[in-house]
C-alpha cells in the first residue's frame, strides 16, 4: 500500500523534519566555518554581523566564495547510513546515561538510527558479545578498550574509544558498621569489591588506600563483584565496601546497609569512567552509522550535562527496562542532592557529570596505572596506544559540528589527590610511586 | 484412599505453618523514624527506621505473584518482558539444548553400550568430562561460538548429554543375555535385534537418563541465563537482583519450580508408559 501522506519537512525539501533540520545545522556549520575563517576576531565578527545583518552578509559573501557547493559537499560528508538497525549494549549503571537515554529520549532516531540497546549482565560478558558483533557498540569501561587492543585480559582486537560518557559519579561506600572508620589508614584486612579488574574503580580505590599507605594487594582484598551482587554482598557483610558505580552507593543507602565514604570527585575530580566503546573495524567498514551514532551519543550527552535537564532524565532511566531502580536512587545521583547514609543530606551538583572528549592524558593515566600494579608488562608507547584508542580528533571535530566546543588540545595535566600528573612523562610517574607492582 | 486425603491435609498445615511463621518473622519491627523528613524521603521505608532493608513478608509476595498473573506475556522492548516470556525463551533453550543432546547421546550411547571394547576405551573420557560444572564451558562457549544464544543452547547439550549416554549405554549393555541369545537363535538381523529386543529392553534404563537430564538442564538454564543475559527466567531473577526486589526474584524461583515440576512429569508420564514388568 502506498502511504497516503509523505512526510516533509518545514522547508518541503528533505524527507523529514530530522532530515531538515540536520541539513539546515550542517549548512549553519558551512556559513559558520566561513565566517569564523574571514573574521578570526570574535568580537570584529560579531560587530560585523550586527553591521549588516547575517542574511546581508551572506548573500555579499556568497558572490565571492561558492558557498552553495561547500555547504553540498559538507552535506555529502556525512552520506547514507550503512546499517540503520543496531544493537548496543549496556551495563544498568548511571555511567551509561547517555547510552540508555538516548534511545526513550529519541536522540538515536533524530540521528537517523533505529538503536536497540541491551541490557547487559556483566563486563566480561559485554566484551565478549562485542567481540561477537552481537553488539555493534557498547558501554564499556574505559579501560576495557585499552585492554582490549593490548591484548591484557583477552586476545587483542584493535578496539576505539569515540567518546567518554561520564565523568566523576563514582563513590567508596562502606558497611554502616565502619561509621566510626573513615580513616583509610585502618582499613588493613578489609574486602573491597570493585566491578571489574580493569576499571578506574579498580585504579582509583588502589590509587586511594596506596596514598594513605596501604599496599593495595597486601593490607587489603579486592575483588571483582558484579555492580548488582555489591549491595547483597554488603548486607550479607562478606565484603566492608566497594568503590561502586552509581545507582549501587545510592542504593547501598536506601536500603540502609551502608554510608558514603567519599565520591570518586574527592579523588580526582573530573575523572573519566565509563566509555562509548566500538571496535576499530566498525570505525572504518562503517563511517556515516559511526559518525550518526556518535553523533547521537555526544548530543545525548551535552543534553545530560544541563542540570535542569537531570530529573527528567532521571525519570527516563529509572523504569525495568533500563535501570529497574527507583526512581528516586536515580535522581539523587543525577542531580547531587543526595542522603549519605549517615543522615546528612549532602548537595554536590557535579557529583556525576558528562563530558564526552575523550582526552588522551586520561588514555596515558589509565596505562600507567595498568603498569604500576602489573597488569601490562615491558615497554609500552603511551602516547601510541592513547592516540590509536582515544578517537579525540573525531569527537573533536562531530563536538564543534553540535555545536559544542571541543577542547584545542587532546592532552591536558591535572592532578590525582593533589599530585600532579604530566601525560608526556608517563614512565617518569608511574616511578614516582611507592607502591607499586611494576 | 484416606491417606492421600490425609497426606493433602498435612501438605496444606505444613504450608500454613510455613507462611504463618514467615508472617511473624517479617512484621515490622519499630515504624518509628529515627531521622528528619526530609532526609528520610531519599532513603527507603527500613533505612529510615535505622535498619536494613527487610526480607519481604508474604502479602507482598502475593501482591507481586497477582502483578505477574494479571500481565504474564507483555513486551515492553528487549530489556522488559512478562515473566510468561521469559519461561517460554527458557523453556525453548532447555528443548533445542535437551532434544540436540538425546539426538547425539541415544545412538552414541547405543553404540557403546554394545561394544565392551568401546564402552571400556571411551569411559575414561566419560569420566573427565561428567563432572565439569556445565557453567565451566560458559566462557569457552562464548569464545569459539561467537553468540550467546547458541552458547546457551550448547551449555544446555552439555549438561545433559552425559546421563544419556552413560544410561543408555549401561542399559544396553545390561540387557539380559538369555534374550540376546533367544534372538542369536532365531537368526535376528543385527537392525532388528537392536529395535525389537535391545532398545524395549533398555527403554526405562534410558528414560530415567532422559528424566535426570532434563531436570540437570532446567537447574542449569537459569545459571546460564543469569550470566548471558537478554532473555529467560534466569535474566528475570538477574534483574530483579539488580532492583534488590526480593519478592520479585521468589516469584521468579516458584515459577522456576513449577515448570521444573512440570517437565519431570512430563518424562516420568512417557517413562511409565514404557516400563515392562518381567
Amino acid at each position: 500500500m502506498m502511504p497516503v501522506f509523505r512526510t516533509v519537512c518545514a522547508c518541503g525539501r528533505h524527507g523529514s523534519q530530522g532530515e531538515h533540520d540536520h541539513a539546515v545545522a550542517a549548512e549553519k556549520v558551512v556559513e559558520e566555518a566561513l565566517l569564523r575563517a574571514l573574521f578570526p576576531d570574535r568580537a570584529l565578527r560579531r560587530r560585523f554581523l550586527a553591521a549588516v545583518g547575517a542574511g546581508t552578509a551572506l548573500a555579499a559573501l556568497a558572490s565571492v566564495f561558492p558557498l552553495g557547493a561547500a555547504k553540498e559537499a559538507f552535506a555529502q560528508g556525512a552520506g547514507k547510513i550503512e546499517k540503520p538497525k543496531l544493537k548496543v549494549g549496556f551495563i544498568p549503571i548511571t555511567c551509561a546515561t547517555p547510552i540508555i537515554m538516548a534511545h526513550p529520549m529519541g536522540f538515536y532516531a533524530k540521528h537517523g538510527l533505529d538503536v536497540e540497546v541491551v541490557k547487559t549482565a556483566g563486563w566480561a560478558v559485554i566484551r565478549d558479545k562485542t567481540l561477537n558483533k552481537e553488539y555493534d557498540a557498547a558501554h564499556m569501561l574505559s579501560p576495557m578498550p585499552l585492554a582490549i587492543t593490548l591484548g591484557a585480559g583477552a586476545s587483542p582486537v584493535p578496539y576505539t574509544i569515540p567518546a567518554v560518557e561520564n565523568i566523576n559519579g563514582q563513590a567508596i561506600t562502606l558497611a554502616i558498621k565502619h561509621k566510626d572508620r573513615r580513616e583509610p589508614k585502618t582499613w588493613k584486612g578489609f574486602k573491597f569489591a570493585v566491578p571489574f579488574d580493569y576499571s578506574m574503580h579498580n585504579y582509583l580505590l588502589r590509587y586511594y588506600v596506596a596514598e594513605h599507605g596501604l599496599d593495595p594487594d597486601r593490607d587489603i582484598q579486592i575483588r571483582a563483584v558484579p555492580p548488582p551482587e555489591m549491595v547483597a554482598n554488603l548486607r550479607a557483610d562478606n565484603i566492608d565496601g566497594f568503590l561502586a558505580p552509581d545507582p549501587v552507593n545510592q542504593r547501598a543507602v536506601y536500603d540502609g546497609v551502608g554510608f558514603i565514604h567519599a565520591l570518586s570527585k574527592e579523588i580526582w575530580d573530573g575523572h573519566p569512567c565509563c566509555a562509548f566503546a566500538a571496535s576499530r573495524e566498525f570505525v572504518v567498514s562503517m563511517p556515516n552509522t559511526y559518525r550518526a551514532l556518535l553523533k547521537a551519543i555526544l548530543d545525548a550527552t551535552a543534553y545530560a550535562r544541563t542540570a535542569d535537564n537531570r530529573k527528567e532524565i532521571a525519570a527516563a532511566i529509572a523504569p525495568a527496562s533500563y535501570l529497574n531502580q527507583p526512581v528516586t536512587v536515580v535522581e539523587q545521583v543525577l542531580t547531587g542532592t543526595f542522603a549519605d547514609g549517615l543522615g546528612n543530606v549532602r548537595k554536590v551538583p557535579d557529583r556525576i557529570d558528562f563530558d564526552p572528549f575523550p582526552w588522551h592524558s586520561f588514555a596515558v593515566w589509565i596505562l600507567t596505572q595498568m603498569k604500576r600494579w602489573g597488569q601490562l608488562k615491558g615497554e609500552l608507547d603511551y602516547q601510541s596506544v592513547a592516540r590509536e584508542v582515544f578517537l579525540a580528533t573525531d569527537a573533536a571535530k562531530l563536538m564543534a559540528e553540535a555545536g559544542l566546543a571541543p577542547p584545542k588540545s587532546t592532552y591536558k595535566s591535572f592532578s590525582v589527590m593533589g599530585k600532579p600528573f604530566d601525560p608526556m612523562k608517563p614512565k617518569e610517574y608511574v616511578e614516582s610511586f611507592a607502591i607499586r607492582r611494576a | 484412599m484416606t491417606q492421600r486425603l490425609l497426606a493433602a491435609a498435612l501438605s496444606l498445615l505444613l504450608l500454613t505453618l510455613g507462611i504463618g511463621a514467615w508472617y511473624l518473622a517479617t512484621l515490622p519491627k519499630s515504624a518509628a523514624r529515627v531521622v528528619d523528613a526530609e532526609y528520610a524521603k531519599l532513603i527507603g521505608a527500613e533505612a529510615a527506621a535505622g535498619s536494613k532493608s527487610a526480607f519481604p513478608a508474604p502479602q507482598e509476595l502475593a501482591r507481586k505473584l497477582l502483578e505477574h498473573l494479571r500481565d504474564p506475556f507483555y513486551d515492553r522492548g528487549p530489556n522488559d518482558k512478562g515473566i510468561g516470556v521469559q519461561l517460554a525463551y527458557s523453556i525453548g533453550r532447555v528443548l533445542a539444548g535437551f532434544l540436540l543432546a538425546a539426538a547425539v547421546a541415544i545412538p552414541a550411547g547405543f553404540l557403546i553400550g554394545m561394544s565392551t571394547l568401546v564402552y571400556r576405551a571411551l569411559d575414561p573420557f566419560v569420566q573427565v568430562l561428567k563432572p565439569i560444572s556445565p557453567l565451566a564451558w560458559m566462557p569457552l562457549a562464548l569464545f569459539t561460538l561467537k553468540d550467546s544464544a547458541v552458547s546457551a543452547v550448547f551449555v544446555i547439550f552439555v549438561c545433559s548429554i552425559w546421563p544419556m549416554l552413560i544410561n543408555t549405554a549401561f542399559g544396553v549393555a545390561s540387557v539380559r543375555r538369555e534374550w540376546l541369545n533367544v534372538a542369536k537363535t532365531l537368526e535376528v538381523g543385527p537392525l532388528r535385534k537392536a529395535f525389537a529386543v535391545i532398545l524395549p529392553a533398555a527403554a526405562p534404563t534410558i528414560l530415567t537418563g532422559m528424566r535426570i537430564s532434563i531436570g540437570i538442564a532446567w537447574l542449569v538454564i537459569v545459571a546460564a541465563e543469569m550470566l548471558v543475559g537478554g532473555t529467560g527466567i534466569g535474566y528475570f531473577v538477574w534483574n530483579e537482583w539488580n532492583n534488590l526486589s526480593i519478592a520479585n526474584i521468589l516469584c521468579g524461583i516458584l515459577a522456576i519450580g513449577l515448570v521444573g515440576m512440570v517437565l519431570d512429569l512430563a518424562v516420568a508420564r512417557v517413562q511409565r508408559g514404557i516400563t515392562y514388568a518381567e
